[in-house]
């Protein structure tokens, strides 16, 4: 049907567009997060990254909890020493048999219903407790501040967790690959797709659509929209605004913890991940436009699969190290040429 | 006669400045400070939080990337005493001048954005300076390993003037003396000097006032008709330039240069500096430079054995406790303890320091019943 060159490209691209996929969809996370809050509270929260970390780190405690084991010992067999054999069972296989290990295997997705409760409230702590008195201060203190918060629960989690990183298992059926080329029509096994990376961005997909719905067919998102648009008339209409937003800010924690926690098979979590994620996703959300959710959505993804175009090797051979620098590369370009960003409002974070 | 005051209170200032920095090993002596590695360290990032306070104190611009051009200037420097000679004037001129040209460029860019803006521009650049130079820069900065000094090295000027180091790995000196020790703290003590006096003639001068209406209010500026751009790009190159300076003196102290300079962690820890000391005004970065470098120094030497014997006269479980709980914020946790710091201090005092001591010596006027004049308005202007 194709000529070869022809098929070999189309597969080589349809890959890197994949692999970019995924990782855009953190970043798209990640940004949404940060353009909620951005886009209500006004505020430029540095913290967010430790947001996603802390989402990640959730998943390994819930399965450390998870795998806490019941230590039997079984009389009939002997060890090579001697020594009766202690049998390690995890309680939760103990006391719910097979149930007990689909759930310790699916540990990773079932964390999202951990985490969901706990980001919520420490989104809403924060936000009660600190943001709170940031709102009429200049942004430049909100960014210390917010930066300042990041380094301490970064150092907390450092020093509960350890400096290295946790490998998390994807449940057995789900950590294989899927041959993806096949289903274009392109040659066996030339483009193959990990099933968790397709999960990840499935669940991107439908957090980003849960958002997105929420804000457009729910009255609480009409009046949050109404406020990102006006707050003060908003609050002159007799609606507790502040409420709301605090509430939008604990969405934004638990968007961020979420894509942290289905994060922690394709990356193991350590403590400095969110650094690294947040600086990326600042720049997505400059990429697409300060305020604008659709924007900050669109631009994860453009520069989730330019990064991994750039990290191709045929064109890392053409300009070497491209790879490092192409998000910033870009985002330098787009801000000289469009300073609001792809698809920013005018009037929001001018200068 | 304000004025005359006023030039005299500076000479006062500038006299003092210099006595402290020349006695710093007597004063610093009682508090455990005094050895020659730490009062380096605090002059040269005296220097570079001075620079920096150029840039966010007058102008109130936040760069999140002046640790790139610490990085430049210790690299340009390694090179130097590579190539040419190990004295440290010609490294240090070469320094200063590429971070001048790279903030130069870098300021050129970033600066047609302001605010939020621009802190995310600087910050980009910087980190894509650090990635390149741990990626594909590696010839030039030898990547993981950072860059060293090695004996095959050419050093054309000292063997033009017939030095030969033999078989040891040399360490810089000025013309005879080596940059380690008391002559090393000196040597960045008398430039920490200088640059405290260009600072100083910078906020008394006509630029200085002009950069401080950039701050204030940069549209009101624009509507005189004034172009601002090239008043906020010289003061970004300035204060890289200081940055550049201080990165050079790094290498000099210790010939070695690492990517891991460049990172943004790197460029918050003068962010911190500045905020901590006060910025905007004149002394506070020094100031605060020194303390963070002594606490991460204090903080970042104690042990659990240390602990235990400070907590020993508690009862054991107590002293258990104690040390497990202070555990967390001294030695590998000292950036928590950082981290903290830089929140109740963003919190509580956003003028630094010195808005502390401008308070409480507000205070004891107004409590001692003293004129009008003394509760002049003091405390600096928020950023913007």
């Amino acid at each position: 049907m194709f000529p070869a060159w022809m098929l070999e490209t189309m597969d080589a691209i349809l890959l890197q567009v994949l692999n970019g996929l995924d990782k855009g969809g953190a970043y798209a996370l990640i940004a949404l997060g940060l353009t909620l809050i951005f886009g209500t509270l006004g505020v430029v929260n540095f913290a967010h990254g430790a947001l996603f970390m802390l989402g990640a780190f959730c998943a390994v405690t819930l399965k450390e909890i998870l795998s806490w084991e019941m230590v039997t010992i079984d009389p009939t067999q002997k060890t090579a020493w001697g020594t009766p054999l202690e049998v390690r069972t995890p309680y939760i296989e103990a006391w719910l048999g097979d149930a007990g290990s689909f759930i310790l295997d699916y540990s990773v997705p079932f964390s999202i219903l951990f985490a969901i409760p706990i980001m919520l409230v420490i989104g809403i702590v924060m936000e009660r407790g600190l943001i709170k008195h940031f709102y009429k201060r200049p942004h430049v203190e909100q960014i210390l501040v917010t930066f300042g918060l990041a380094i301490v629960l970064q150092e907390i989690v450092k020093s509960v967790f350890g400096a290295n990183p946790i490998p998390q298992p994807a449940p057995d059926m789900l950590s294989g690959s899927a041959d993806i080329g096949a289903f274009f029509g392109l040659p066996a096994n030339t483009v193959v797709y990990p099933y968790w990376r397709m999960v990840y961005l499935a669940f991107s997909g439908v957090v980003i659509a849960g958002v997105f719905a929420f804000l457009q067919f729910t009255t609480f998102g009409m009046v949050v929209r109404a406020g990102m648009a006006d707050r003060e008339t908003v609050g002159l209409l007799g609606i507790d605004i502040d409420r709301r937003f605090t509430i939008v800010f604990g969405l934004a924690a638990v968007v961020a913890g979420l894509a942290g926690v289905m994060y922690t098979p394709i990356l193991s979590p350590d403590y400095h991940m969110g650094m690294d994620f947040l600086v990326l996703s600042f720049v997505v959300v400059v990429v697409g436009g300060m305020g604008s959710l659709g924007g900050a959505v669109a631009a994860g993804f453009l520069l989730g699969i330019l990064q991994s175009f750039a990290s191709m090797n045929e064109v890392k051979s053409i300009f070497p190290g491209i790879d490092q620098i192409i998000i910033y590369l870009i985002a330098v370009v787009i801000l000289l040429v469009r300073p609001r960003g792809l698809m920013g409002r005018k009037g929001v974070m001018e200068g | 006669m304000v004025k005359a005051f006023k030039r005299h209170s500076d000479t006062i200032l500038m006299l003092v400045f210099i006595a402290a920095v020349l006695a710093g090993p007597v004063i610093l002596e009682p508090v455990g400070a005094g050895y020659p590695d730490l009062l380096q360290k605090f002059a040269i990032y005296g220097i570079f939080a001075l620079g920096f306070n150029i840039l966010l104190g007058l102008t109130g611009y936040l760069s999140f990337g002046h640790a790139a051009f610490l990085g430049v200037g210790s690299y340009t420097t390694v090179w130097t005493f590579k190539l040419l000679s190990m004295n440290p004037l010609p490294a240090l001129v070469f320094s200063i001048l590429a971070a001048g040209l790279f903030s130069l460029l870098i300021g050129w860019i970033s600066l047609r954005r302001t605010g939020i803006y621009f802190s995310i521009l600087t910050l980009a650049f910087a980190q894509m300076c650090y990635n390149l130079a741990y990626s594909v820069l590696t010839p030039i900065t030898n990547g993981e390993t950072g860059l060293q000094l090695s004996q095959s090295d050419p050093r054309v000027l000292d063997t033009a003037f017939g030095r030969d180091y033999g078989a040891v790995l040399p360490a810089s000196d000025l013309f005879g003396i080596e940059m380690t020790g008391y002559p090393g703290f000196y040597f960045c003590g008398v430039l920490l000097i200088i640059c405290f006096y260009i600072a100083l003639r910078i906020f008394r001068s006509p630029f200085g006032l002009m950069l401080l209406g950039v701050k204030s209010n940069q549209n009101r500026m624009n509507y005189t008709g004034l172009n601002t751009r090239p008043y906020a790009l010289a003061a970004f190159v300035i204060s890289g330039m200081y940055a550049g300076l201080a990165g050079g003196l790094l290498a000099v102290t210790d010939p070695l240069a690492g990517a891991e300079r460049m990172q943004w962690t790197a460029s918050g820890e003068v962010v911190l500096m500045t905020i901590l000391g006060g910025a905007g005004t004149l002394l506070g970065p020094v100031i605060g430079a020194g303390v963070i470098k002594y606490a991460e120094n204090i903080f970042s030497a104690f042990n659990e054995g240390t602990l235990q014997s400070a907590f020993s006269f508690l009862p054991e479980p107590l002293q258990h406790i104690a040390v497990s709980i202070t555990g967390l914020f001294v030695g590998e946790g000292w950036h928590l303890t950082l981290g903290m710091l830089f929140m109740v201090i963003v919190i509580f005092l956003p003028g630094g320091l010195m808005e502390g001591v401008n308070r409480i010596i507000n205070l004891f006027r107004r409590s001692s019943g003293g004129g009008g004049e003394g509760t002049a308005e003091t405390a600096p202007q928020p950023a913007e």
